[in-house]
């Protein structure tokens, strides 16, 4: 093993408190040369000011198209070992649950055939797994399908869908997160492992509107847990936060989005008028003991988040505000599979579907998924009451 | 850049092993593409596909899209990986000999 490369930059940011990914990559640059050229490179890279990847790759293994990640340096003469540093994505369990004997056999594996380098998880839920050889590649993802692993997205397919922790650990799960993500990441394994769209699809599900994945910014599809019923109020604990000296009115009742809440001084207490509520749950959050969530549960679907590509960054809107979700989850797979049809036809190269939706309009989503046009669509419903209608609908 | 021996004639490819200069192409360089894309031998059906994609690039210089190639070639995608184990693009482009599609993920 060569020495280990000196790294002045780098090393500033093993001061401070926090954590450090130097800090890290340098317990492995003691055993493995990948790592030890990693700092090296990225030493270069804060030296020079640019980038010594080269751009993109395309490397997998047998009958997948995706889930597998080309890199390669641009330097491999002075750091041999990034030659070929190609990154794989792993199917994490729902809720990134393990048991430890499994992750130390996913470890071993990724010590022997790669840089050992990991992050838990990656923004698209996966477990990635850093920096191997090409020739490596076919015996990882054995070495993973004998363990039971398997590849998660990458590419113009559905991205592993990932979904919060929900009711494994969480009271405000309206809906079974985990057995929705398991069931569509089963139902949908060709999509995921072959690449046939314009571009990447992400499903992301959050078991209320805390939206603790990020469904809403992340996701072409947010699935977002939510009632249709009423918030339950429990009046002698409204009583006990405000003698506790909450601010009921600065916490709940002003930062109410859609100023539905009224609180009474007199009797202390509190009404909402659920009809206008929009369950963004800001004030059972502010008060868990004294108000609950309703009682029908199931969840909003929204439509079009994704970082910018051809147009700027979206965030999802809704195209559902109610579905029940409950096994085995047909409503949402008919509207999934709809979806899918129309933006494969339809989309551009690297479109994805929120832009496609932007381009070709909303009249024409609502028409190929048969959803009907609802208020709950509308951006600010309250100030924009315009719907345009298709010629044929209207009586001239 | 590695280069590749058929015929006696060194070709250019890139890391991945895809064709730099699409116009060195030929069915003796398809037939040497595919040994390394897992395709033993290039049957009938092979050939139409590679020669679509060749086609194709030469027309538009892109790669079809996915949906495009199965459509046009009347195949479902499950039939396409079943003759290009490695998929439409790493097997099949590379096979016809286009360049590498380019993007990050
Ligand atoms: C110009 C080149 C690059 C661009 C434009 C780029 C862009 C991106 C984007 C947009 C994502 C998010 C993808 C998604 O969530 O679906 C991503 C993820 C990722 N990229 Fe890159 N990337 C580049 C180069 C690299 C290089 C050189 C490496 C490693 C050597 C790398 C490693 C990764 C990894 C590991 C992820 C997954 C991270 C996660 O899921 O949290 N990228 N990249
Ligand atoms: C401080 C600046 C930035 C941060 C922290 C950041 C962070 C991220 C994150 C976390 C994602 C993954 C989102 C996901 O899970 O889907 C992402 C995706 C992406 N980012 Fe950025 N980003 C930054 C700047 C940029 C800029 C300047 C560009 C382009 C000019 C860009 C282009 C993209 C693209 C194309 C994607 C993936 C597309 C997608 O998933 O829809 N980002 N970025
Ligand atoms: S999104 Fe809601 S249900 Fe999921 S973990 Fe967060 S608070 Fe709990
Ligand atoms: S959930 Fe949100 S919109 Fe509904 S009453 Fe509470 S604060 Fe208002």
């Amino acid at each position: 093993m060569p020495e280990l490369r000196k790294t002045p930059m780098l090393d500033q940011l093993l001061d401070g408190p926090f954590p450090s990914f130097v800090k890290e990559i340098k317990k492995g640059a003691e055993k493995n040369e990948a790592c030890n050229d990693l700092l090296g490179q990225l030493e270069l890279s804060y030296e020079e000011k640019i980038t010594h990847w080269k751009h993109g790759g395309i490397v997998g293994v047998t009958g997948y198209g995706g889930g597998v990640i080309g890199r390669y340096s641009d330097v491999p003469e002075q750091f041999p070992g990034l030659t070929e540093f190609h990154t794989m994505r792993v199917n994490q369990p729902a809720g990134w649950f393990y048991k430890t004997d499994r992750l130390r056999k996913l470890l071993d594996i990724w010590e022997k055939r790669g840089s050992g380098l990991t992050n838990f998880h990656g923004a698209t839920g996966d477990i990635i797994l850093l920096g191997t050889h090409t020739d490596e590649l076919q015996n990882v993802a054995d070495d993973l399908a004998h363990e039971g692993w398997d590849l998660g997205g990458s590419g113009s397919d559905l991205r592993t869908p990932s979904a919060c922790v929900g009711p494994g650990r969480c009271e405000w799960a309206c809906i079974d997160t985990l057995d929705i993500v398991d069931t569509l990441t089963r139902r949908y394994q060709n999509e995921l492992h072959r690449p046939m769209w314009p571009y990447k699809f992400k499903i992301k599900i959050s078991g209320c509107a805390n939206d603790g994945v990020a469904a809403k910014a992340r996701a072409d599809c947010s699935i977002i847990g939510t009632w249709k019923d009423n918030i339950q109020v429990n009046r002698t604990e409204v009583v006990n936060y405000v003698n506790g000296g909450f601010d009921i009115i600065g916490q709940v009742v002003d930062k109410c989005p859609t100023k539905c809440i009224s609180y009474n001084p007199v009797t202390k207490s509190l009404s909402i008028d659920d009809n206008n509520c929009v369950r963004c749950h800001n004030c059972i959050n502010k008060m868990p003991k004294a108000l609950r969530q309703g009682k029908i549960n199931g969840a909003t679907i929204l439509i079009g988040g994704h970082a910018p590509i051809l147009q700027s960054a979206f965030m999802s809107w809704v195209v559902v505000p109610f579905m029940e979700m409950k096994p085995p989850y047909t409503e949402i797979s008919d509207l999934l599979e709809k979806i899918w049809e129309w933006w494969d036809e339809n989309g551009k190269m690297r479109e994805r579907t929120g832009e496609l939706i932007y381009r070709l309009g909303m009249r024409s989503f609502l028409k190929a998924t048969g959803l009907p046009a609802v208020p709950q669509m509308v951006l600010h419903p309250r100030t924009n009451p315009f719907f345009f209608w298709d010629k044929e609908e209207v009586n001239q | 850049m590695p280069f590749i021996d058929v015929n006696g004639e060194q070709l250019e490819v890139d890391e991945d092993g895809f064709l730099q200069d699409p116009e060195k192409w030929n069915e003796d360089v398809a037939k040497y593409l595919a040994k390394t894309e897992q395709v033993e031998e290039l049957t009938e059906e092979h050939w139409k596909m590679v020669n679509y994609l060749h086609d194709y690039f030469k027309k538009y210089q892109i790669a079809p899209m996915v949906r495009k190639l199965c459509k046009d070639n009347g195949m479902d995608l499950k039939k396409v990986y079943e003759l290009f184990p490695t998929g439409p693009a790493k097997g099949a482009c590379k096979i016809a000999g286009l360049p590498k599609p380019t993007g990050c993920v």
